[in-house]
């Protein structure tokens, strides 16, 4: 993966800036010896590590603005990190550049029950929101499968999306303020506590949220809370074919059902999560829907059985309704932990992100098929079925030499695919840098250049999480002298990562 | 993950090669970090599970000593295996960190005071006699101990305040028929631990008494003792290894004896955890992988076996509202979940979980006595934890925590073995009849 060249002469001052920085957090916070910095050379995908500078963990929102006001005075670039589970190599460290760790800006600050909101901390985990209002009859609906563990700072930046985004939205409607601190240390607040708070101001929020750490370092999020659903119940529906399945997805929408969830297993998953699901499956299976359904115990009734009538009509061999919240609970672990199950089968693997329109999962999904043979990797299919987001696992070993690489054209592929099948590259992982050279094929320059202004508008210095995202440097300070022109493209010359 | 482990070093030593393959099955998901006690109280990378698996790839990939934060971090490690219960990978985190800390052991000399701390617990105690000595010496500068910080306030605080029960009859070997009049229906050697049977002679005692009214035979095998956990835990293989060999002749001399043996019955979840682990540490001795291997597959915890068997009708009305604490070793290790509660349950206790129940509690072993620090906030919370659902009784089936524990959770705290045993027609716990109940 090609990143932008590192400074030499700021990588020397290394032992400088950690004296510095450790005036702001503290001793313990920054850490520069070799050995523990290793463990922060990627986040969710291994492929790409890189050693980052010094990793830096602040204690509060203070302790971030003092520490941007000085990298940004030194000119040291800065990425942000959660829990590090990003898919799409969005927290990969730079050499030249600190890594910024909010694990330990992990409390609840309030939760204000009347109001239906929580104030937290970006490096709460996001599952903890749950928790903490549980006792309460409520709930933070985004539910991401990495929920356990990724943070709500790390959801806010890949605007993340999970199981029950079908019928609830994902990160972007759950968000109802924002503290950030710019790269220059400037605090900004967009938004507010309760619900319509950012009525009548730029959505500025909207900018923020799925920015991937390029605009500014989030602080504190306002998330809004549900209520518990009085019911709910998964049927599980399991298919001879890939594609029977395909089109019962279409044909449980086009009844007029929203489920709450719709997730498609195929069968190479289903063997992975056997075992922690507890079940074994009909030997004729080729792919499981879960489809959950939630509601007044009156409406769940009603609409499991037009699901199952659906099912049965689209093909299904079995389907089984989930008889209590013990089950439900493990039937989605099991599809939450289906990613990391993966490396039971294969010693790496490479998962990418494209959504298209569902009435084209059949067709994608057959090209799929053949990639696979083409490049000779196995892959494996598990992914939000009802908002046509696809998640194919694709299986390689990094030890054989080329393997990566080949699992790399074929993830491309597989994206440009979705991009000519009329959908994008990314449904809810973001583009980070596993999809940054892609964004050519999805976006015209003209786009990029505006996306580019955007990121100009907030970081002129290009500090924060520089070589993410855009396929070519920002140039900001160019931007600020010339005009575009008809649209034209401004730079045609410069050089691509 | 790719490690690049030189094929030198996985050629010279087995457990490298393995971890090397443990360490590529690791997708560096995250998922464990939400389950593991020194990541919560730290918050770093460095102090998490997937965080010692880059040490661990870091130390065998550079080979030779490793470095002085690479063993601090692999020293935080509590070892309770909450990760390895929750790696929807499979990643067998123990047996890494079992085989990285051997090598840490081997190829890293440690500071003075912590050498002489660390042998003295290895000598100490598998052996239940000078473990007793010790804990009278520790009783007469109880006084005194404000002045100490660390490590050392940590092993004085442990000394128990009232003098150690008289050694039970019970430990010592001999065999206890069922009572007149009722069928044997199993026959099973029970493991008469090291510090428990200093610690708390009761559990034995109930232990025997359960299994003899549900028809079982009890045998104390002559040269069985400590399961060696104490040594393995602080890498000490070569101290643990002789431990582990006695064990195993002990058993199998009963199991391959006229009278032969249907199981052997641990009532301590950190000593099962250990026997159950006895096969891997044996699988490359030609002479004992086997024996190894049959003693692990004949060991069962205690709930176990009463699940197996079934527990007969309850005889006292019990009805009390029970907090139950599951060991990590219990948990995690051996991944018993349910059984205990479903005896409690069945033998008329309500029972009631502890929030965050997958937190260790800090005790791990030798670990208070290590790492102070860490366990002291760990044992806060889980305190905390404990009192916030307003039982009557603890109970848990590990020793480690219970010493721990009690005496901090204002309630009593017993060994789920021994309200099993008072519920089926033994004596009431000594700690619930000294102490007045909470109202229920
Ligand atoms: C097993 C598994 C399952 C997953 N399932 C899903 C899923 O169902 N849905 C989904 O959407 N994603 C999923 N993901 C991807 C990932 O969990 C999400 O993208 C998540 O939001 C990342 O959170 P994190 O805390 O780990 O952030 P990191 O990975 O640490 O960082 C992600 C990005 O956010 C930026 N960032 C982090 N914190 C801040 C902050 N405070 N301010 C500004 N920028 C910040 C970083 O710079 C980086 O660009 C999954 C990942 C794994 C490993
Ligand atoms: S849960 Fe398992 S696979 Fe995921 S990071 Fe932890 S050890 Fe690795
Ligand atoms: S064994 Fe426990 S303390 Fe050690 S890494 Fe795993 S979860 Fe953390």
């Amino acid at each position: 993966m090609q990143m932008p060249e590192p400074s030499q002469a700021i990588m020397n001052q290394r032992e400088a800036l950690a004296v510095a920085l450790r005036q702001i957090v503290g001793q313990e916070w920054v850490i520069s010896d070799e050995a523990e910095r290793r463990p922060y050379q990627c986040d969710g995908i291994t492929a790409y590590m890189a050693m980052p500078l010094l990793v830096v963990l602040p204690g509060s929102a203070a302790e971030v603005q003092q520490i941007l006001r000085f990298c940004h005075e030194r000119g040291v670039k800065v990425v942000p990190r959660g829990s590090g589970t990003s898919l799409s190599g969005g927290a990969l460290p730079l050499e030249d550049g600190i890594l910024l760790v909010t694990s330990r800006l992990c409390n609840v600050l309030e939760v204000d029950a009347p109001n239906r909101v929580a104030r937290v901390q970006p490096g709460v985990p996001n599952i903890k929101i749950s928790e903490a209002v549980q006792h309460l009859g409520l709930c933070y609906m985004p539910d991401p499968s990495s929920q356990l563990i990724s943070t709500i700072g790390g959801n806010v930046a890949e605007n993340a999306g999970g199981v029950h985004c079908l019928k609830y939205g994902v990160t972007a409607n759950h968000i109802l303020g924002l503290e950030a601190v710019l790269m220059t240390g400037e605090i900004i607040r967009l938004g507010g506590a309760y619900l319509g708070a950012a009525e009548g101001e730029m959505d500025l929020m909207g900018v923020l949220t799925g920015s991937e750490g390029l605009l500014a370092m989030v602080t504190e999020i306002a998330v809004r809370l549900e209520p518990v659903p009085e019911v709910a119940r998964v049927i599980s529906m399991s298919f001879p074919s890939v594609e029977e399945a395909c089109a019962c997805v279409g044909a449980i929408v086009g009844a007029g059902i929203i489920p709450a969830g719709l997730e498609f297993m195929d069968r190479k998953v289903l063997d992975a999560v056997s075992v922690l699901i507890r079940e074994t499956f009909d030997s004729n299976t080729a792919a499981l829907l879960l489809c959950e359904l939630d509601g007044t115990a009156v409406e769940v009734d009603a609409l499991v059985d037009v699901v199952s009538d659906v099912a049965r009509n689209q093909g299904a061999i079995e389907t089984k309704v989930s008889t209590t919240e013990e089950e439900r609970q493990r039937i989605w672990s099991s599809r939450k932990l289906a990613f990391s199950a993966i490396g039971k089968l294969c010693p790496d693997y490479y998962c990418t992100d494209g959504t298209i329109p569902r009435n084209k999962l059949p067709e994608v999904l057959n090209k799929m098929a053949d990639m696979s043979v083409k490049y000779g990797l196995d892959y494996a299919n598990c992914f939000h079925a009802g908002d046509g987001n696809l998640h194919p696992i694709i299986m390689y070993d990094a030890a054989k030499p080329g393997d990566l690489e080949k699992a790399e054209a074929f993830g491309a592929d597989v994206l440009i695919a979705c991009v000519d099948a009329g959908g994008v590259l990314s449904g809810e992982h973001g583009v980070g840098v596993e999809k940054r050279d892609l964004m050519t094929h999805q976006f015209t320059d003209i786009d990029l250049n505006q996306q580019q202004m955007v990121k100009c508008a907030f970081d002129p210095a290009e500090l924060l999480n520089p070589g993410k995202v855009f396929p070519t440097a920002c140039r900001c300070a160019e931007f600020g002298r010339m005009h575009v022109r008809n649209g034209a493209i401004r730079f045609p010359d410069i050089p691509r990562f | 993950m790719l490690s690049h482990i030189p094929q030198a070093a996985q050629d010279a030593d087995a457990n490298i090669k393995l971890a090397k393959e443990i360490i590529g099955n690791c997708v560096h998901c995250g998922v464990c970090l939400s389950r593991c006690p020194t990541y919560a109280v730290k918050h770093e990378e460095n102090d998490s599970p997937r965080g010692r698996i880059f040490l661990i790839k870091g130390m065998y990939e550079k080979g030779g000593a490793p470095d002085d934060r690479t063993v601090e971090h692999l020293d935080r490690c509590l070892t309770c295996l909450a990760c390895e219960a929750i790696c929807p990978s499979g990643v067998e985190y123990s047996k890494l960190i079992a085989h990285g800390r051997e090598y840490v052991e081997q190829h890293y000399r440690r500071p003075l005071f912590q050498r002489i701390v660390r042998e003295s617990l290895i000598r100490l105690l598998p052996n239940a006699g000078l473990f007793r000595k010790a804990i009278a010496l520790g009783r007469l500068a109880r006084p005194a101990r404000g002045l100490f910080s660390g490590t050392l306030r940590a092993m004085m605080d442990m000394v128990p305040a009232k003098p150690l029960p008289a050694p039970s009859p019970v430990d010592r070997p001999q065999t206890f028929t069922v009572k007149p009049g009722t069928t044997r229906r199993k026959r099973v050697a029970l493991l008469n631990g090291c510090v428990q049977t200093a610690l708390d002679t009761a559990i034995n005692e109930a232990t025997i008494r359960l299994l003899q009214r549900h028809g079982v035979e009890v045998v104390v095998a002559r040269g069985s003792g400590c399961c060696g956990a104490p040594a393995e835990h602080m890498g000490a293989e070569d101290k643990a290894l002789p431990l582990v060999k006695a064990n195993i002749d002990a058993w199998l001399r009963e199991a391959d004896g006229p009278e032969g043996l249907d199981a052997v019955i641990i009532n301590t979840s950190g000593c099962g955890t250990s026997v159950k682990a006895y096969g891997h540490a044996m699988r490359l001795d030609p002479q004992w992988a086997d024996k190894a291997a049959r003693v692990s597959a004949m060991a069962r915890d205690i709930s176990e076996f009463m699940t197996e068997i079934g527990l007969m009708p309850a005889t006292q009305p019990a009805g009390l509202r029970v907090v139950y604490h599951s060991a990590c070793s219990m948990q995690h290790g051996q991944r018993i979940i349910n059984q205990p509660k479903d005896l409690l349950r069945s033998a008329g206790f309500t029972v009631l979980d502890v929030p965050e129940g997958y937190l260790c509690c800090g005790s791990a072993g030798t670990y208070n006595l290590l790492q102070p620090d860490i366990a002291g906030q760990l044992k806060e919370r889980k305190v905390r934890n404990i009192r916030s659902v307003n039982a009557q009784v603890a109970a848990s089936g590990n020793i480690g925590c219970m010493t721990q524990l009690a005496g901090e959770v204002g309630i009593p705290f017993v060994h789920t073995v021994e309200l099993l045993d008072w519920a089926t027609g033994g004596p009431e716990p000594a700690a619930l009849a000294a102490t007045p109940l909470v109202a229920g």
